[in-house]
């Protein structure tokens, strides 16, 4: 199981063909207590770069991307209850969605912890 | 937010926000902090509970006072007063020592240039305290100052320190470090001694609390924010709770809900227009405005309750057919209330709390009503009337 990371501080971790996408703790750091979670629709295609969720902020919408592309297999549902779990718990039950991966080698363009970490520094 | 930080200003207690966490940020020309490390939630409930602590530098806090003063309180009011009302809509020459009143700046046609307060010195017959926006106190004061002409002098005061203590905590807080403040009432101020200095403290604010305004000479900047962040009632709040609170208090924010383009009336502040003038019709836009009293008024601002994911400025206000009817001019989520708010302008025909429409977030329709703001309680400390 690896996780990789986009220069937009999205992290996926990678479970056989799936993909789990969330934001860093970096990410939630900086955009302050998040109070809305817009998810992707199951079954949504997705390309690499593509708008993904929207996570609200009091203060502002970020927009969430699609780290690699793929199709959308399943959201977190707990978020529409409990946006806050993005802040207390990023990179676990804070969770996004999850993505079929359609082409593996996509994620080779991402970085890796030691890369994310130099840029997050 | 795109200024670029070469040329930021920075506020007199620029190193204590750093050195407290605060992430700072362009606003205004100025490097101030959004929020500090507890985040704008704790730091908005906070405020609404206890006090909070607010850095408001950037404004532009000024006297105008007569050249040659005669020394007679009123005569020297009246005489000042009668230099500003024509830029005004607000009863300048009516405010009593030490009253302070919320009014706009107007152009020709009635549009909004600023949004102010002006106080009559409690202690100097002619001299006026006048507290404009950041974004647009070089253009006020240039107008203020050109109005005066040779008849008084506008003295600026903003390279001191404008603090702001909200809540419901907060002039008990203040009373202990500067005895006497607890007397003042809402909407009046006084100058008070402080450690061999003057502190001019106005019971006021924009966050719908009970709370002063305090200005404070740099020198005293720092010794003040400790002496008030000493009390454990009293925590730092960034300029990101500053805007929820202002919101929940259904207050119109200078270059958001408030431009050149929108009047007084169609702003929801007809308080803001006295009756003196409005029977005078002597305020720049009397015409338009005095029409639109009449309710003549192509829009009006409404708060409303939105379902879903928030609604910020720019979004369009639909009704229930589909139809464009408005535009969302500050909107976010409410701590308070654990929702989405928005300000926006309608025509009058769907300003009636109640009335159900749309607003289009991202593409997406979610619905929306109409409500009376503000959207959370004012808690000013109004004197009974006797």
């Amino acid at each position: 199981m690896t996780t990789k990371f986009s220069p937009d501080h999205e992290y996926i971790r990678v479970e056989g063909s799936t993909g789990i996408v969330g934001i860093t703790n970096y990410a939630q750091e900086a955009l302050g207590d998040i109070v809305f979670v817009e998810l992707p629709a199951v079954g949504k295609v997705l390309r690499k770069g593509d708008e993904a969720a929207v996570v609200e902020s009091v203060k502002a919408a970020s927009e969430i991307y699609a780290p690699v592309a793929g199709t959308v297999t399943e959201v977190n549902e707990e978020l529409s209850g409990n946006p806050g779990l993005i802040n207390t718990d990023p990179t676990a039950t804070g969770w996004i969605y999850k993505i079929a991966i359609n082409n593996p080698s996509e994620l080779d363009d991402l970085l890796d912890d030691a890369a994310y970490a130099d840029l997050t520094k | 937010m795109s200024e670029p930080e070469t040329q930021l200003k920075t506020v007199p207690l620029d190193a204590g926000h750093v050195a407290l966490g605060g992430r700072m940020v362009p606003f205004g020309g100025y490097s101030l902090p959004v929020q500090y490390p507890s985040g704008i939630m704790a730091e908005h409930k906070w405020t609404r509970e206890h006090a909070g602590l607010f850095d408001v530098s950037h404004m532009g806090p000024s006297f105008l006072t007569l050249t040659n003063p005669t020394g007679d309180a009123e005569a020297g009011h009246a005489a000042v007063a009668e230099l500003v009302e024509p830029l005004v809509c607000g009863d300048i020459k009516g405010l009593k020592p030490g009253q302070v009143r919320y009014t706009l700046m107007l152009n020709e046609s009635g549009g909004a240039i600023d949004d102010l307060m002006i106080g009559r010195s409690p202690l100097f017959p002619g001299s006026l305290y006048i507290v404009v926006n950041a974004g647009t106190k070089d253009n006020d004061f240039a107008l203020i100052a050109k109005a005066a002409g040779d008849k008084a002098k506008l003295t600026r005061a903003d390279d001191g320190a404008l603090l702001a203590l909200q809540g419901p905590e907060a002039v008990a807080v203040l009373d202990t470090i500067v005895p006497g403040v607890a007397d003042l009432s809402f909407m009046t101020y006084a100058p008070f001694d402080w450690n061999g200095s003057k502190l001019i403290i106005a019971r006021s604010g924009y966050t719908g609390e009970d709370g002063c305004e305090i200005l404070c000479s740099v020198e005293k900047a720092v010794q003040l924010w400790d002496a008030l962040l000493a009390d454990e009632r009293v925590k730092p709040i960034g300029l990101g709770a500053r805007d929820s609170l202002r919101l929940e208090a259904g207050l119109p924010l200078y270059g958001h809900d408030l431009d050149e383009t929108v009047s007084p009336t169609e702003a929801g502040l007809n308080f803001a227009v006295s009756k003196r003038r409005r029977e005078a019709a002597d305020f720049p836009g009397a015409a338009r405005i005095i029409k639109e009293f009449a309710g003549d008024l192509a829009r009006i601002r409404v708060g409303l309750f939105v379902e879903g994911a928030p609604a910020r400025e720019g979004a369009d206000i639909l009704d229930e057919s589909g139809a464009v009817v408005g535009r969302v001019t500050s909107g976010g989520f409410a701590p308070s209330l654990a929702r989405a708010i928005a300000l926006g302008f309608v025509p009058p025909a769907y300003a009636a709390p109640g009335t159900k429409l749309q607003v289009s977030v991202r593409g997406r329709l979610q619905p929306a009503e109409v409500t009376a703001t503000p959207f959370v309680p004012h808690r000013y400390h109004r004197k009974p009337k006797a």
